[in-house]
């Protein structure tokens, strides 16, 4: 460690830290535009100013590297008038238009103008006018606002992967653009808003509609993908008006894929906030009390065995639970959370789940990708191991895909074949990438739901185990087998064991007559036209979609913004989001739906608060004792059932088919309609 | 004084004649009343009564929907709701002042970068309904374009002191 001195306080920090970290560590605020945590250095904007001992003048602190004993200076008098002389630069050109500008009461440059700039300019000539730049319907562009502190440039090279932005000219005529009129191809580039310190990138849906002072913030989980990334939901009255992430470093950093931030106008469109019933072909609607009798007296005398329960993608744990415990109290077997067809053995948690951790993945130093598109299945998580691999440096951090050869993935990753007889050549040391996986320290192997969700998705799991075991990736200390979910709920339904019970039926059994009464909860992603025509449909969920338009009963329930919930990520990690706004009309939360049916029913679910059934969730897995989260390596190495298939030859098919429209919500969201039309239908079209 | 001076002053009424007096004094003195509604007070520019939403002379509404009267308004009497115009330009959709809320204390016409908002001269508007007085942005417009002329020279006579 490093001694330094900031202001007269002794600081010890990490040799090769810069200056600025020291004074951070010294509880001193600096300034600054262009210095990120998470982006390289470019030390040009020069507003972290500071004095150090024996400097003949100020130096930029965010790029100037300390060394032992050194003296820093963040409050004398030639400090204070370079930092106001810098903000007198940077307001030369940036216009006065903070009342229309949507960073307004949020914005870096006006809160420091206000704490480290002048009252007044002495700039007469007139202000640089820049042209906006196209940049897709997400990020909205107000060029003349920008300072130039390209974080903008360094988050899309760096972070995304996707080196689209740039500058070109110099000096005053120093331009951000995008070289040629295209849309981001970025998923993360939601981002941009966040880390832009001035108003030249907005959020293009949000444009206006509030200011941040008006915004009533709550702390909640995404679920529109399987990383649970931490978000905050800021709302105003009713209704959810954005979603921005919140930091968490083992997890998603401060990164938010593009769905999960803009999904939010799906959630007031579409949505059931009343029961409905079916009559003579028709919705009707209905009172709560006329939809639960209805139910009830279509179940009476329908043995446990022809009844059946389909979990959506997007449930809470308690509903899971809630559900499971209902359908065991009607003695039906036949219950699935596994709207894709995937197949696990989920006799031990270890083979369905991200053993390695999000954050473990910055300690591999090799990783072999199966039949998976991290890009576009997590982004977050892409983009971690996209910096792991810019971190590693060249070649320190070999990177293989198993299928979707045509994918970027936005680090240089080689195509070891299509399909899972690739994996039978790795294991017998036929393929280069053997001996690297044999080498490694850390590797890591992850199965994406490409692989699970084919017939023969439980070899290859099989496979992938054998090959981790092999490699040495599965050890005490190091779990180097990973399965990297899609769906949100999927973790906490197979924790939960909402797969099917002795003789019961999973999804594909209970279509085609092979159930009379279908219990959907927020389930929309399968087959739903395969249902029998006789079988009795009741869709309990927030969005008139698929799953709604077949229904016999609708039941309202609620989004993930309007309920308490838990939810556990594709490592394990169990998470809990509160209660943003309340649920229109209506609408009730899940677990609440089913706990009243319940008693109508007849056969009362032993639970009337969120805390009891927090309590009989925890007795049913411990991990959900708490909200917490332990890496574990194994010391057992026995893989899992291989299942009744053989490994096939076939290719791997990608599993998500357009990334914008996943999900009954993002079904329901314009701006992720428009993001489909841009973004994915024309690439499509263009591959027909 | 002594007891027959006393006696002889208030046989005399010499108390009623001062008093007559002081009233002949005020009766030939110019009137501190006036004759409302039919006369009118004269007002400082900074009165603030009624409020007004200004327009630039080509039309143009001036507010920019940028809620800082919204933010100050101690009493909480301004709504506004807003989203982008067809030419992209940052309006309101919605700017309403519940005037029975409002305290007038001018700090929302203090607040506007772009003098839209403005409390004017008029102080007659009282209504026989409360609903009346729940102004929206139709009325707060027409009351700027009724009472603009008025509402210009005001400002301008106040520039000056600001």
């Amino acid at each position: 460690m490093v001694k330094v001195t900031v202001d007269g306080i002794v600081v010890d920090v990490a040799p090769g830290s810069s200056a600025l970290q020291a004074c951070e560590a010294a509880g001193k605020e600096i300034p600054r535009f262009c210095y990120h945590e998470r982006l390289s250095v470019a030390g040009n904007c020069r507003m972290c100013l500071v004095e150090v001992s024996g400097g003949r003048k100020p130096v930029a602190s965010c790029g100037f590297p300390i060394s032992n004993g050194m003296q820093i200076f963040t409050d004398t008098e030639v400090v204070r008038r370079a930092r106001r002389a810098v903000m007198e630069f940077l307001l030369i050109n940036h216009p006065l238009d903070c009342p229309i500008c949507d960073q307004g009461g949020e914005c870096d440059l006006q809160d420091q103008a206000f704490g480290y700039g002048a009252d007044h300019s002495r700039y007469r000539e007139n202000k640089r006018a820049v042209t906006d730049k196209y940049l897709g319907p997400l990020v909205k562009t107000v060029m003349t606002r920008c300072i130039q502190c390209t974080r903008c440039i360094r988050f899309s090279t760096e972070v995304a992967g996707v080196p689209e932005l740039g500058g070109v000219s110099r000096g005053e005529n120093l331009e951000i653009t995008n070289y040629v009129e295209k849309a981001l191809t970025s998923e993360l580039s939601g981002n941009l808003i966040d880390i832009c310190p001035v108003g030249a990138l907005t959020s293009q849906p949000y444009a206006f509609s509030a200011r941040p002072w008006e915004l009533k913030r709550t702390d909640s989980i995404d679920v529109c993908d399987a990383v649970g990334t931490n978000i905050v939901m800021q709302a105003r009255g009713a209704s959810v008006l954005r979603i921005v992430p919140r930091i968490n470093d083992e997890v998603n950093e401060e990164w938010l894929a593009d769905k999960g931030r803009f999904v939010v106008d799906g959630f007031r469109r579409r949505r059931l906030d009343r029961p409905w019933v079916r009559v003579d072909g028709k919705l009707q609607p209905a009172s709560w009390a006329d939809a639960f009798s209805l139910i009830a007296t279509r179940l009476k005398g329908v043995p446990g065995a022809r009844i059946g329960a389909i979990a959506g993608d997007m449930c809470d744990a308690e509903s899971l639970m809630a559900l499971k415990d209902l359908m065991g109290m009607l003695g039906s077997p036949n219950i699935d959370c596994r709207q894709d067809g995937a197949r696990y053995d989920t006799s031990r948690r270890d083979f369905y789940t991200f053993n390695t951790g999000i954050a473990g993945i910055d300690e591999a130093d090799a990783l072999l990708i199966v039949g998976s598109i991290p890009r576009q299945e997590a982004p977050v998580l892409n983009a971690r191991i996209r910096r792991r691999f810019v971190d590693a440096g060249r070649g320190k951090f070999p990177i293989a895909m198993i299928g979707a050869p045509n994918a970027d993935p936005t680090y240089t990753a080689e195509v070891l074949g299509e399909g899972p007889d690739t994996l039978g050549k790795l294991a017998a040391g036929e393929l280069p990438f053997a001996e690297v996986l044999a080498n490694a320290k850390n590797p890591m192997i992850i199965v994406g739901h490409g692989a699970l969700t084919r017939p023969d998705g439980q070899a290859i799991a099989k496979a992938c185990w054998d090959l981790a075991v092999q490699v040495n990736a599965i050890r005490p200390d190091w779990h180097g087998f990973n399965v990297l979910h899609t769906a949100a709920s999927r973790m906490a339904g197979l924790d939960l064991g909402l797969v099917p019970g002795p003789q019961g039926r999973d999804v594909a059994g209970m279509l085609g007559g092979g159930v009379d009464v279908l219990w959907l909860m927020g389930a929309d992603e399968f087959a739903v036209h395969d249902i029998g025509p006789d079988t009795f449909v009741i869709y309990q969920g927030h969005h008139g979609d698929a799953g709604a338009a077949r229904a016999d009963v609708i039941l309202p329930g609620v989004l993930y913004a309007e309920k308490p919930g838990t939810y556990t990520n594709t490592e394990g990690r169990v998470q809990r989001a509160f209660r943003a706004v309340m649920p229109p009309g209506e609408a009730r939360e899940d677990w609440r739906i089913l706990r009243a049916f319940s008693e109508v029913a007849g056969r009362k679910l032993p639970y009337d608060t969120i805390e009891a059934l927090r309590a009989r969730i925890a007795q049913a897995h411990p991990a959900y004792g708490q909200v917490a989260h332990t890496r574990l390596g194994a010391t057992d190495t026995t893989p899992p059932q291989a299942g009744s298939m053989a490994v096939a030859a076939t290719p791997f098919h990608p599993v998500i088919a357009d990334y914008y429209l996943t999900h009954a919500v993002c079904r329901a969201s314009p701006t992720m309609e428009t993001c489909s039309g841009i973004y994915v239908r024309p690439a499509t079209e263009a591959a027909e | 004084m002594n007891a027959l001076t006393k006696a002889a002053r208030s046989m005399l009424l010499a108390e009623l004649a001062a008093g007559m007096g002081a009233t002949l004094k005020a009766f030939f003195k110019p009137k501190a009343t006036i004759n409302y509604p039919y006369e009118k007070g004269v007002l400082s520019p900074r009165f603030r009564g009624e409020h007004a939403l200004r327009r630039y002379p080509n039309g143009e509404e001036r507010c920019i929907a940028c809620k800082l009267c919204e933010a100050t308004c101690p009493a909480e009497a301004i709504t506004i709701e807003a989203e982008p115009r067809d030419d992209g330009s940052r309006r309101t959709t919605r700017y309403d002042i519940d005037m029975t809320k409002c305290i007038y204390c001018g700090l929302c016409e203090e607040a506007c970068p772009v003098d839209a908002i403005v409390e004017g001269p008029n102080y007659e508007f009282a209504t026989e309904t409360r609903e009346e007085l729940m102004y929206d942005k139709d009325k707060l417009l027409a009351n700027g374009d009724r009472w603009e002329s008025v509402l210009a020279r005001r400002l301008e006579l106040d520039a000056p002191y600001r």
